[in-house]
C-alpha cells in the first residue's frame, strides 16, 4: 500500500468520473459508430460494366465511350453515365482513359483545345495532357489521367473502376 | 494534465464562479435519498432532463441518414436502421426515450402536485412546466409522422381530424399544419419535420432554461 492515503472525496470523484464516464461512453459509442459509418463501410469491389464499344473498331485515334450502370447510394437508386476516352497504342495495346482532369476535376476533351489538337485538354484552367495521359508540365495537372482498366467480352469492351497512375 | 488546463483558462477568464452558480449547490437532506430512500421521487425531474439530451442527441444523428421528403422518408428510416451500424440502436433510443420522457415528465409532475410544491411562490415554474408538458406532447406527435410509414399517415389524419374539430379556428388550423386543405403529403411531412427539428427544440430549450433559473432562484420546496 502506498503512503499516500485517497481521501474520502477523492475516492468519490474518481468512482463518480470512471461510472459517468462509462456511462457517457455507453450512450455516445453506438452514435458515434453511426455517424461514422459511411467511413467503415467495405468498398464494393469493382465490376466490368459493358460499354457499348466493339473492341474491333478501336483505332489509333481516341474515341469518347460512354457507359451507364445502375448505381445505389443508400437508399437511391439510379443510372449514371460515365465516360472513357479509347484508343490504341503503336503496340495495339487498348488504352482506356478517364476525363476527369486531375487538377480539379473539370471533364477534359480530346482535341479541346485547336492549338493541340492531339492532346486531351480541360476547359478550366487550361490544363492540357499527351494522347497516353500524361500531363504536360508547366499546366496545371500534377498527374497523368487515371486509367480504366479493361475486358474483352463477346467483342465489346468492359471497363471497370478507374485508377489512378504514378506522377509523371 | 486537465487541472492545469483549467487553472490556465480559469487565471485569465475566472470561470469558477460561473460553474459554481450552475453545479456547486448542496443538495437538501430532504432531496438525497442517501437520507430518506423515500427521496427517490425528486429524481424524476432530472431523468427527464437526462432522457431530453439523449432524445436530442440521437435525433441529431437520426438526421444525418433520414430525409424529410414523401419518396424517400420511409427508404431512408429503412436504410439508417438496416444498413447502417448500430442504426437500429440510435432509432431505438429515439423511439423507447420518447415514450420515456412522457412518462418522466408525469411522474414528476405527479411528485410536484400531490407535494403542493407548486404552491406560491413557484406557481408560475409549474405554468412553464406545463407548457414544456405541450412542447413534449408536440414533439411525440411530429416525430411520429416523420418514418412515414402506414401506422405514421393514419395517426397523422386522425390528428388532423381532432385539430379540424377546434370551434371557428378549427379548419384554418388543420390547414395550416397539413399544408393543404385536403391532402396529407409531400407538406404536411416537410412542415413536421421542420416543426420537429427546429421550432419545438427552440421552445424547448428557452422553456427548460427558465425552469432551471427559476428552481435555482426559488430553491427546491421544503420537506413536508
Amino acid at each position: 500500500m502506498s503512503k499516500e492515503r485517497v481521501s474520502r472525496r477523492q475516492f468519490l470523484s474518481y468512482t463518480l468520473t470512471g461510472v459517468g464516464g462509462f456511462m457517457a461512453a455507453g450512450m455516445l459509442m453506438p452514435m458515434v459508430r453511426f455517424a461514422v459509418d459511411p467511413v467503415l463501410k467495405a468498398d464494393a469491389g469493382g465490376d466490368f460494366i459493358a460499354t457499348p464499344q466493339k473492341v474491333a473498331d478501336i483505332t489509333e485515334e481516341p474515341i469518347r465511350v460512354d457507359f451507364s450502370y445502375k448505381q445505389k447510394d443508400a437508399w437511391y437508386e439510379s443510372e449514371v453515365t460515365e465516360t472513357a476516352w479509347v484508343y490504341r497504342d503503336e503496340a495495339g495495346k487498348i488504352v482506356a482513359l478517364s476525363p476527369v482532369c486531375k487538377h480539379l476535376g473539370c471533364t477534359v476533351n480530346f482535341g479541346g483545345d485547336k492549338e493541340h489538337p492531339d492532346q486531351f485538354f480541360c476547359p478550366c484552367h487550361y490544363g492540357r495532357y499527351t494522347k497516353d495521359g500524361t500531363n504536360v508540365p508547366g499546366t496545371p495537372p500534377l498527374a497523368p489521367l487515371d486509367v480504366y482498366p479493361y475486358k474483352e467480352k463477346d467483342g465489346f469492351l468492359y471497363l471497370g473502376k478507374a485508377e489512378p497512375r504514378k506522377e509523371a | 494534465m486537465l487541472n492545469k488546463i483549467y487553472d490556465w483558462v480559469d487565471e485569465r477568464l475566472d470561470i469558477t464562479p460561473l460553474w459554481r452558480d450552475i453545479a456547486d449547490h448542496e443538495v437538501p437532506e430532504h432531496v438525497n435519498p442517501a437520507h430518506h430512500f423515500s427521496a427517490f421521487v425528486y429524481c424524476f425531474g432530472g431523468l427527464t432532463f437526462f432522457v431530453t439530451v439523449i432524445q436530442i442527441l440521437s435525433g441529431m444523428f437520426l438526421t444525418m441518414y433520414y430525409v424529410p421528403d414523401i419518396k424517400n422518408a420511409w427508404e431512408s428510416v429503412f436504410y439508417l436502421q438496416n444498413e447502417v451500424a448500430f442504426g437500429q440502436i440510435v432509432r431505438g433510443m429515439h423511439h423507447w426515450g420518447a415514450s420515456l420522457v412522457i412518462v418522466m415528465m408525469f411522474l414528476h409532475t405527479l411528485r410536484v402536485f400531490f407535494q403542493g410544491a407548486y404552491k406560491k411562490p413557484r406557481e408560475l415554474n409549474w405554468i412553464v412546466g406545463v407548457l414544456i408538458f405541450f412542447v413534449m406532447l408536440g414533439l411525440g406527435l411530429t416525430g411520429y409522422l416523420l418514418p412515414w410509414d402506414m401506422k405514421a399517415l393514419f395517426a397523422t389524419k386522425v390528428t388532423l381530424q381532432i385539430v379540424e374539430s377546434v370551434p371557428l379556428i378549427g379548419p384554418y388550423l388543420k390547414i395550416l399544419m397539413a399544408g393543404h386543405e385536403s391532402i396529407v403529403g409531400a407538406q404536411t411531412l416537410s412542415r413536421f419535420f421542420a416543426i420537429h427539428v427546429f421550432f419545438l427544440p427552440a421552445a424547448l430549450m428557452g422553456l427548460m432554461a427558465a425552469h432551471f433559473i427559476m428552481i435555482r432562484r426559488q430553491g427546491i420546496s421544503g420537506p413536508l
